[in-house]
């Protein structure tokens, strides 16, 4: 590709081990990834663009989406998702979590009932006491996710994970559910559970943050929770719809020059057509840009130096559904150096 | 820049400023007026038209939207112009705003009392409000133990929930508990009849219509089979025929030791039955009336307004009455004009040939002045794709309400009250 890659990055890792920790190349090569953040910053923009890249490089990869929102459906612009894993795309497979389904696999493959037939009220009944009953929903909802990395029926689950309010709950809930639970099943089964969240070759959190001011709090507030509350690595923070630069050293003082009076006449009669509110445009532009910067500046030096941060592009284009998520794993891709 | 993003809105204006004729409405005199005006909105005749006119006939207004749009900035900003203009006592009741607007309306700490915004915080603004704008959020934990304590049969069932291990983690967890109290805790202060206005901002939700279930489900929970089963191992150790593979699972499961915790819980829980079901009924009449309207804040971005669609159906489905859809952060109209692109497209395409002209590059660098122009001129493209897509977002939300509102981006965020009224003198006539 690059002729100097090799060699500068190669120094780099000697000289500066900081530069290298902004490069997780690691990072599709675990088991186990949650994509978390404030509600709204692009959650599963994020962890669609994420399956979507580690599958066109040829990892057998399973994308779940957590709530009933659909949105990761229409990532990959397939219909509705089911509990049941289907392939969207090449090496990509899709599913929705329910609780219900998650509850009837888990009573079948693990308690070997064979009472799946009769299981439909039960398993409401169960719900509930898994909503009311702290952790044991959470267990039942990771604990999916986690067996089909034990089972290495992929080599990458991609969760486009519930927003930062409950994911901590979730990600704790294996050592809470031990201390409520003094028997039974479901405390056997946190054990394993625990080693393969606890790992960080083999799993980790990525919280999608977006230059604006609540989702940098709320994006600081939750890496200092996962880091205290729970035993999972923060792999990465996604920065997402970062807002280009429009001017270089030197050109945003041109730029205010070229907007005296004098000269927007001169550049009007030069172009045929009114060009100040193209140039009022260009102002707003470098404002919205300036005010996220300083969003981002807090959101860094918030942030442990070491911890990977990569930025996607804001899409200015009209491309939706799987056009999108395809940019997204290109953007992804140049981020992650491959 | 015009505020109202251009929809004509302008030849809607009557002159109605707050003023005499709104503060009538609040006393109730015109409110059967506004109805009818509103009733008639439907057929292109007259409507609410502006938020200010909405607000006076109203005594509830619920802010919804999805996360990240500034419903609680937006509820923040109304509520404060109401008591600016209005008068009388306006409540903002909020559940999670951020620290700077918490200062802005003078909330130092958490907590479910309400605190008056100290009137320099107008003065400051340059404003001699006609009312008053007083400040609460929401305190889940206290507001629970509070519903626990007035609903308890007596004191000793009241501690020993109130000291359940299980209870701090169930009380925010089951049933939206924390919708559900909002709900509960509105009802609670419009009872009172302490405020003329209360503006409530909603708690953020995966499900933005799970508040409005809030109430009904707590209902249904207390008759429900589902509590009959879990309380069933603290009544008598005589199961069902029904509920006996259900006990089967769940020990195996969890434990029959859990289970047991989980049914003493809910056998104390239940004894307060009669209390809760007669009040989520209440809570629920509350949000259907006609001196309740529900605002949807929304950006113009795609998921967003794709839920402020879903929201505005839904709140159609229960007969609950929408007032208002207020776009927030919305792009200047001129992005739109199309008489730009070619201007636009021009500086791309000739930048170089236009620096090189002395009275354009004015002395500068021509190479670096065609850089600037080209940016220029790619940066405007960009922009009018996002505000075309916008402006379709807009058209198809704008359909339904009463009154559609638009502000536009703010360029630095709100901070203090001066800037909660700058914001809300972009939405209120």
């Amino acid at each position: 590709m690059r002729p100097t890659t090799t060699g500068a990055s190669a120094s780099a890792l000697s000289a500066d081990p900081p530069l290298a920790a902004r490069v997780p190349l690691d990072l599709l090569d675990r088991r186990l990834l949650f994509v978390t953040g404030k509600g709204g910053v692009g959650k599963t923009t994020v962890a669609s663009g994420l399956a979507l890249l580690a599958a066109r490089q040829g990892r057998r990869t399973l994308v779940c989406q957590s709530d009933a929102k659909g949105d990761l459906a229409d990532a990959y612009e397939v219909s509705g998702l089911e509990f049941a894993p289907r392939e969207v795309q090449p090496h990509l497979f899709a599913m929705a979590m329910d609780t219900e389904s998650s509850l009837r696999e888990y009573l079948r493959l693990q308690l070997k009932l064979p009472l799946v037939a009769k299981v439909g009220p039960l398993a409401r009944a169960f719900d509930f006491i898994a909503n009311a009953a702290p952790g044991v929903k959470e267990v039942l909802t990771v604990g999916k996710y986690v067996w089909e990395v034990r089972e290495r029926h992929y080599d990458l689950v991609v969760v486009d994970a519930v927003a930062s309010g409950h994911i901590v709950g979730q990600l704790a809930a294996p050592q809470a559910i031990n201390q409520l639970v003094q028997v039974g099943v479901v405390r056997n089964q946190t054990s394993w559970m625990l080693d393969i969240l606890s790992d960080p070759a083999q799993t980790g959190v990525v919280v999608v943050a977006s230059p604006e001011e609540m989702p940098v709090n709320e994006s600081l507030e939750l890496a200092a929770r996962i880091r205290d509350e729970t035993t999972v690595d923060l792999a990465a923070v996604v920065v997402n719809r970062v807002l280009p630069e429009l001017f270089g050293r030197g050109e945003e003082e041109v730029f205010v020059r070229l907007r005296r009076p004098e000269r927007v006449v001169a550049l009007s009669g030069a172009v045929g057509g009114d060009v100040g509110p193209v140039l009022d445009a260009a102002e707003l532009a470098v404002t919205l840009r300036r005010t996220g910067a300083g969003h981002l500046a807090t959101l860094r030096a918030g942030l442990p130096p070491a911890l990977a941060m990569l930025y996607l592009p804001y899409l200015f284009s009209r491309a939706v559904g799987l056009r999108a998520t395809h940019r997204i794993a290109e953007a992804l891709a140049e981020e992650l150096g491959r | 820049m015009s505020p109202r993003g251009g929809g004509g809105r302008d030849s809607t204006r009557d002159g109605t400023r707050g003023g005499p004729e709104a503060r009538e409405a609040r006393d109730g005199h015109d409110v059967h007026d506004a109805r009818k005006v509103r009733a008639a909105g439907t057929n292109g005749g007259d409507r609410a038209r502006t938020l200010e006119r909405l607000l006076a006939t109203k005594e509830i207004v619920v802010s919804c939207g999805s996360g990240g749009v500034g419903k609680t900035t937006m509820a923040a900003a109304l509520a404060a112009m109401a008591a600016t203009h209005l008068g009388g006592k306006v409540l903002v009741l909020t559940v999670d705003p951020a620290r700077r607007l918490a200062n802005a309306l003078g909330l130092e700490r958490f907590g479910n009392t309400e605190v008056v915004v100290p009137p320099e915080a107008f003065a400051a603004g340059g404003v001699e409000p006609r009312g008053a704008l007083w400040a609460a959020m929401l305190d889940t934990k206290q507001s629970w133990d509070d519903l626990v304590r007035r609903h308890a049969p007596d004191a000793r069932t009241r501690d020993a929930i109130l000291s359940n291990a299980l209870y701090e983690n169930i009380s925010g967890r089951f049933v939206q508990s924390h919708d559900y109290i909002a709900m509960e805790r509105l009802f609670e202060i419009h009872s009172s009849g302490t405020y003329d206005l209360i503006v409530v901002d909603t708690p953020p939700t995966r499900n933005a219509i799970d508040f409005l279930e809030a109430p009904e489900r707590m209902g249904e929970f207390f008759s429900s089979r589902l509590l009959r089963w879990l309380t069933a191992p603290a009544k008598s150790r005589v199961l069902t025929v029904t509920s006996k593979p259900f006990y089967r699972v769940a020990d195996s499961i969890l434990g029959s030791q859990f289970l047991g915790d989980i049914a003493e819980f809910f056998s104390l829980f239940q004894t307060m039955a009669p209390g809760f079901v007669e009040r989520s009924g209440a809570v629920k009449r509350l949000l259907t009336d006609r001196r309740t309207t529900f605002l949807v804040v929304s950006t113009l971005e795609a998921a967003p307004a794709r839920e402020a669609e879903f929201f505005v159906r839904e709140l159609d489905a229960r007969g609950l009455h929408l007032g208002a859809v207020i776009l927030n952060k919305v792009l200047p109209t001129y992005l739109r004009r199309t008489n730009l692109t070619p201007v636009a497209r021009a500086l791309c395409r000739d930048a170089a040939a236009l620096a090189a002209d002395p009275s354009v590059h004015g002395g500068d660098e021509p190479d670096q002045v065609a850089r600037v122009l080209q940016e220029v001129g790619e940066s405007f493209l960009n922009y009018q794709v996002v505000a075309k897509r916008e402006s379709e977002q807009r058209d198809e939300l704008a359909q339904i309400p009463d009154v559609v509102a638009t502000a536009p981006y703010l360029e630095a965020d709100v901070h203090d009250l001066a800037g909660l009224l700058r914001l809300g003198e972009q939405v209120w006539r």
